[in-house]
């Protein structure tokens, strides 16, 4: 495959796997907890660098998702000590990071690690580091790392679909059936931690947040059921990363900056003209909103 | 009378660092319909909250038909206050009742055709079968309080528990709800709703619980709901909602 063909395959399978995931993000109203992780992960890349002093995606993951989980937990127990919740989120994930910023800056040098990288990605070098598979070939590294944490993330939401439903829905009547509540918040945590992690060579700490929360509150505007909505939401952010991609090869500029773009656009597309919720439906039909 | 299948004992809560509930003592019969009733921060959601294993207790013991919650669970059924959840949620009104379900269909499974059926007779109990596949942000208040009635039938529960049901609902859904309540009674089931209007507590209810932070008083409606008692519960606030609006009722019969 040439260079553009793997660039924009793994620019779509990070705007599948966040989009995916962006829809719980969006319906659990956790969707600046996608900011904080997105940050934090950072330390978790940098402290599994420093642990094996190699930039492996496996070492990344698992320091990703303890930073994540860990992120989630300092921020609810600093909430449980009377911190309001967004204050305990800007709290926890501004010093989490500011400790990976320091990491990098005096321990890991001069390596693969850089601040410039972590917050804005670099899609163009991901098919310098290809390695090769068995039955698929040679393959970017991310992009199998992708591959991976798409197919797990898609795992756990079919597996558990109903009970990301009635958790995000109805929380107090999933724990009176039985539902793990606390477990199910941790564990999907942990799965928009990998998701962060894998697209952070892509797209970088700053633009995830985009591809996580944009293209699920576009596919919100379209849709009143839920199976649609991660459907429409996955496509939204595959739409998003392929055109961001042209843009920017359009007029030479940062392709994670143009895929970011490319989902606003998406959103204020669906905010115009949705059938359901968008302005010109409500300007037309404003009675039949009961 | 049969023996208590529920019994409360020494429970204590707090929410942050201000104790809400104290001492709370109190044994519930099965096959009663009991109203929970007190003033605004009497601590009746948490009460139910804490029974439920929802919110941590600080001390005490609750057990059902004399277990502890976790094993008497599936016997449960718990409705949550309406404005607990958010109806701008892509999901319609058989579904939200098929979520009723989700613990007894276990996990890894699908809700099958079987569990869509019970969920539409529960619907259609509640007089909702017509909205089954309405998306639940265009329901009115009322109709969105059926669905959470219908999704507590669909549980086939022993026990229920419901916070609010009948708060900001219309005539005609109030109506159906206390239908549907004293049938569940009629056949055995017993119920504790928290209520929040004391002119119809003496129509409703065959006991009432009165709560201000600990159990005032609690047992046989005609026994228990008295000028005294329910003026201990509101402290100096209840003069007008008492004495002069029950005198009006009195009047008007």
């Amino acid at each position: 495959m040439t260079y553009t063909a793997w660039i924009i395959l793994t620019a779509a399978l990070v705007g599948l796997s966040c989009g995916v995931i962006g829809v719980f993000l969006i319906l659990r109203k956790t969707a600046m907890m996608a900011d904080a992780i997105s940050h934090t992960v950072l330390l978790g890349i940098v402290i599994a660098y420093i642990v094996t002093r190699e930039v492996s995606g496996t070492a990344m993951l698992i320091g990703g998702i303890l930073a994540g989980v860990f992120t989630a937990f300092l921020v609810q127990w600093l909430h449980s000590l009377r911190v309001q919740h967004d204050a305990a989120m800007g709290i926890v994930f501004t010093t989490l990071f500011a400790i990976g910023v320091i990491l990098i800056a005096t321990s890991v040098g001069n390596a693969h690690l850089d601040v410039q990288h972590a917050l804005m990605g670099e899609i163009t070098f991901i098919p310098f580091h290809m390695i090769t598979l068995p039955f698929i070939g040679a393959i970017p590294e991310a992009t199998a790392l992708l591959l991976l944490v798409l197919a797990v993330i898609l795992f756990f939401i079919i597996a558990f679909y109903k009970e990301w439903k009635i958790t995000s829905f109805d929380p107090a009547l999933a724990a009176s059936l039985g539902i793990p509540v606390i477990l199910m918040h941790y564990l999907f945590m942990g799965l928009v931690s990998v998701t962060t992690v894998a697209s952070f060579d892509a797209v970088g700490a700053i633009m995830v947040v985009a591809m996580l929360i944009t293209p699920a509150a576009s596919a919100y505007l379209w849709t009143d059921k839920l199976s649609f909505m991660l459907v429409l939401s996955g496509s939204f952010g595959v739409v998003s990363a392929v055109t961001g991609y042209y843009i920017a090869a359009w007029i030479d500029t940062s392709i994670s900056g143009s895929m970011a773009f490319a989902t606003g656009l998406v959103f204020m597309i669906s905010f115009i003209f949705s059938p359901k919720h968008g302005l010109i439906a409500k300007r037309v039909r404003p009675a039949e909103t009961m | 009378m049969a023996t208590p299948i529920l019994q409360v004992e020494n429970l204590s809560a707090s929410y942050r660092k201000n104790t809400v509930l104290h001492d709370i003592n109190f044994e519930v019969n099965g096959g009663s319909l009991t109203g929970i009733v007190g003033p605004n921060g009497a601590g009746k959601s948490t009460l139910l909250k804490t029974i439920l294993n929802l919110h941590p207790s600080l001390t005490g013991s609750v057990k059902f038909f004399g277990l502890p919650f976790i094993k008497a669970k599936k016997r449960i059924g718990y409705v949550p206050q309406r404005g607990s959840v958010d109806w701008d949620f892509p999901t319609d009104a058989l579904d939200v009742v098929t979520m009723g379900l989700y613990g007894q269909i276990g996990w890894l499974r699908r809700p099958s055709r079987l569990h869509k059926e019970r969920a539409y007779e529960a619907l259609d109990k509640m007089g909702m079968a017509d909205y089954a596949n309405r998306q639940i942000s265009q329901l009115s208040g009322g109709q969105q309080q059926r669905v959470f009635l219908a999704r507590a039938l669909v549980q086939d529960a022993d026990f229920y528990f419901m916070d609010e049901p009948l708060a900001g609902v219309d005539a005609a859904t109030e109506r159906a709800i206390m239908t549907i309540l004293k049938e569940l009674k009629a056949i055995g089931k017993t119920v504790m709703v928290v209520h929040h209007d004391l002119q119809t507590v003496e129509d409703y209810f065959d006991h009432v619980l009165l709560l201000n932070r600990t159990v005032i008083k609690h047992g046989k409606t005609e026994q228990i709901f008295t000028r005294e008692n329910i003026a201990n519960t509101y402290g100096g606030n209840m003069r007008w909602m008492g004495e002069e609006q029950r005198h009006a009722v009195h009047s008007i019969e």
